[in-house]
């Protein structure tokens, strides 16, 4: 087959090789290789659901049996339809009190009018909203300071001798070690008549963003103090002032170092979220979860259990989202 | 030869380590004329680098200093561009970026937006890198990127350009290639340059003069030796110039008859006693009394090629 001659043979040799890539295309095993990648994770997710299915019934509480997928799939179900009447409902409030105002003016045009927001307790998935909106500017404003903290570290190693004690003491506290003391705070700080935002949002923000920098910070610092010596030597030759060798040289360079960082801060922010939320109130999935299992109805498990799920998949969601920026920006993706 | 252009002057470098004070360099008289080209030759870690690193002005001294017309070098600048010998380009920027980033530095006084614009493909096109202006380091050889190397260091208009091993990482092809290219170049712009290498017939190809170094440590100039050979040069017919094998002969024999391999019989010593020996310029370094009998460990080795490094 690898003789350089060319003889009949060859060609017809040449068209059955032509033919064996065409079959090995399709042969079974690259299908298998396609299937593969599908197969094996609905084969794992699929054993996963059946084993849940037998075992939930063994399990007994004193709310009832441990919800099993069905129980669990319906009650999402159930959330879902009570979101959208409660939508309903908010709309006609709305549109009942712009009636309302309308005839108010058409009597006399210069009275005062208010429309006021409906009063109804938030639904799951208005709290998933403000889950998000709260790990969101929690993990902002986490980046917001981890980010140039991390570069001065990473730029003097003075510095960096001087913050490491305290990187390494706060890194591993927990957010319920911080929440009474976050609260009292706010409390006393956060002191308006109009608040823009609910005290137990500020309360479960900064608490995220307390347990959430640390990563970014080290990721950060170590990027930033990595930077190749030839480049920092090439950046001297240029004397490059300050801000040109940061923004131009040491920025770009650690990039990749800090993205890292930063979708292990975002993953780290939603977990800490959820026990900030419950402890704190604020109307998120954490809130939702303590609700439920204070309320105690034979329900509750189901319900938390589609929490349980709702929280995994947003988690991984915002992963990959973040996954999707960092190859938007980082240059060696 | 023209007056010095650049010229160090009893140079002398020692390196703290925890062993204490590793001298690298000792008593470098060097001078260079305005458009010479000089190749520094040596064994691995015999401070040919921190030659080049002194007169870049990323290494200082411990004695003694370079100066460069008239003035004394003490901090890294663009009139003494580096190419490095790994390209060291921004993996981020694109080719033309990277040159913009030194040519913007340099010239954002002296030159309107379209004159650096240009200026930037000239230097691209010199070395035949036109065509590549878009793409980033990652999407182009080695060769290719060591060309934008030279061709960022050209661009800010050093008065001395130092290439330290600038072919080392290239195969034996793109190097010839690149030897040929640099010397039209520095035919065309007769600029100054030191180059640090580790092959005898790049240096005698390129050079006006070559630097032979004795090993370290206390390294020092062991003997120069002037390639009178006339410009431009071609390789192949040089191959059979009876001037060209002579010199050639001769940095082989310093290289490896009279400064063997450092670690077989140069040991690392923590402070070796200065030799005070005004002129070493054109005399081999003899190894000293303490060197001879001071064993090498090979932590002291280790110790010593950090210190290079």
């Amino acid at each position: 087959m690898t003789t350089l001659t060319n003889t009949p043979s060859d060609k017809v040799s040449a068209s059955q090789s032509a033919l064996r890539v065409l079959a090995e295309t399709f042969s079974a095993r690259a299908l298998g290789d396609r299937a593969q990648a599908l197969l094996l994770p609905t084969i794992g997710l699929a054993l996963f659901v059946a084993f849940w299915h037998v075992m939930a019934p063994q399990v007994n509480t004193s709310l009832g049996t441990f919800p099993a997928p069905a129980d669990v799939f319906e009650q999402a179900g159930q959330l879902w339809q009570e979101h959208q009447s409660e939508q309903e409902r908010a709309e006609r409030f709305i549109t009942m009190q712009e009636n309302r105002n309308a005839g108010i003016l058409a009597d006399n045009p210069d009275a005062e009018v208010r429309i006021r927001d409906y009063p109804g307790a938030p639904t799951f998935f208005s709290q998933i909203g403000t889950s998000l909106l709260t790990v969101l500017s929690g993990f902002f404003l986490a980046s917001l300071i981890a980010v140039p903290i991390g570069i001065l570290i990473g730029l003097n190693r003075y510095f960096a001798a001087a913050v490491n004690p305290l990187i390494q003491i706060f890194k591993p506290v927990s957010p319920l070690a911080w929440l009474p003391l976050v609260t009292m705070v706010v409390s006393a700080t956060y002191v308006s008549a109009d608040p823009m935002f609910e005290k137990a949002f500020i309360t479960s923000m900064i608490t995220v963003t307390l347990c959430s920098l640390w990563p970014t910070l080290i990721n950060t610092s170590v990027g930033v103090a990595a930077v190749d010596p030839d480049l920092l030597n090439v950046s001297k030759v240029l004397r490059l002032s300050f801000w040109t060798h940061v923004f131009k040289v040491v920025l770009p360079s650690a990039i990749p170092m800090i993205f890292t960082g930063l979708r292990v801060s975002l993953g780290i922010a939603w977990m800490v979220l959820i026990a900030a939320e419950m402890l704190a109130q604020n109307p998120g999935l954490g809130k939702f979860v303590w609700d439920e299992f204070q309320n105690g109805s034979s329900q509750s498990l189901s319900r938390i259990m589609v929490a349980v799920l709702a929280i995994g998949f947003i988690g991984f969601v915002l992963d990959r989202i973040m996954l999707l920026i960092q190859k938007k920006v980082a240059w060696n993706e | 030869m023209s007056k010095s252009h650049l010229e160090l002057t009893g140079v002398n470098m020692s390196f703290d380590t925890p062993d204490g004070p590793f001298v690298a360099l000792e008593n470098i008289d060097l001078k260079i004329a305005e458009g010479e080209f000089v190749s520094l030759i040596g064994h691995s870690g015999c401070g040919k680098s921190t030659v080049l690193n002194i007169v870049a002005g990323l290494l200082q001294s411990t004695r003694g200093g370079c100066v460069l017309d008239g003035h004394e070098v003490n901090t890294p600048g663009p009139e003494r561009a580096v190419v490095f010998q790994n390209h060291a380009l921004m993996p981020w920027l694109t080719v033309y970026e990277n040159v913009q980033l030194a040519v913007q530095q340099v010239f954002r006084k002296t030159m309107s937006r379209k004159e650096r614009r240009e200026w930037i493909m000239h230097n691209l096109e010199l070395v035949n890198m036109g065509h590549a202006a878009n793409k980033r380091p990652g999407e182009i050889s080695g060769g290719m990127a060591q060309r934008v190397g030279i061709a960022r260091a050209l661009a800010m208009k050093p008065s001395v350009l130092l290439m330290d091993e600038p072919f080392g990482a290239l195969d034996a092809l793109t190097r010839a290639h690149l030897q040929d290219a640099l010397m039209d170049i520095q035919q065309d712009l007769n600029s100054t340059v030191i180059m640090i290498t580790h092959d005898v017939d790049e240096a005698v190809l390129l050079s006006d003069r070559i630097i032979m170094m004795t090993n370290g440590p206390a390294a020092t100039i062991g003997e120069e030796l002037v390639i009178d050979l006339p410009r431009p040069r071609n390789r192949v017919t040089l191959a059979n110039n009876p001037d060209y094998v002579r010199c050639r002969q001769a940095v082989l024999s310093f290289l490896y008859e009279k400064q063997t391999f450092p670690s077989k019989d140069k040991p690392a010593t923590g402070a070796p006693s200065p030799a005070p020996s005004a002129t070493v310029s054109d005399t081999d370094q003899p190894p000293t009394k303490a060197a001879d009998t001071a064993a090498t460990s090979s932590h002291d080795a280790q110790a010593r090629e950090r210190a290079i490094a």
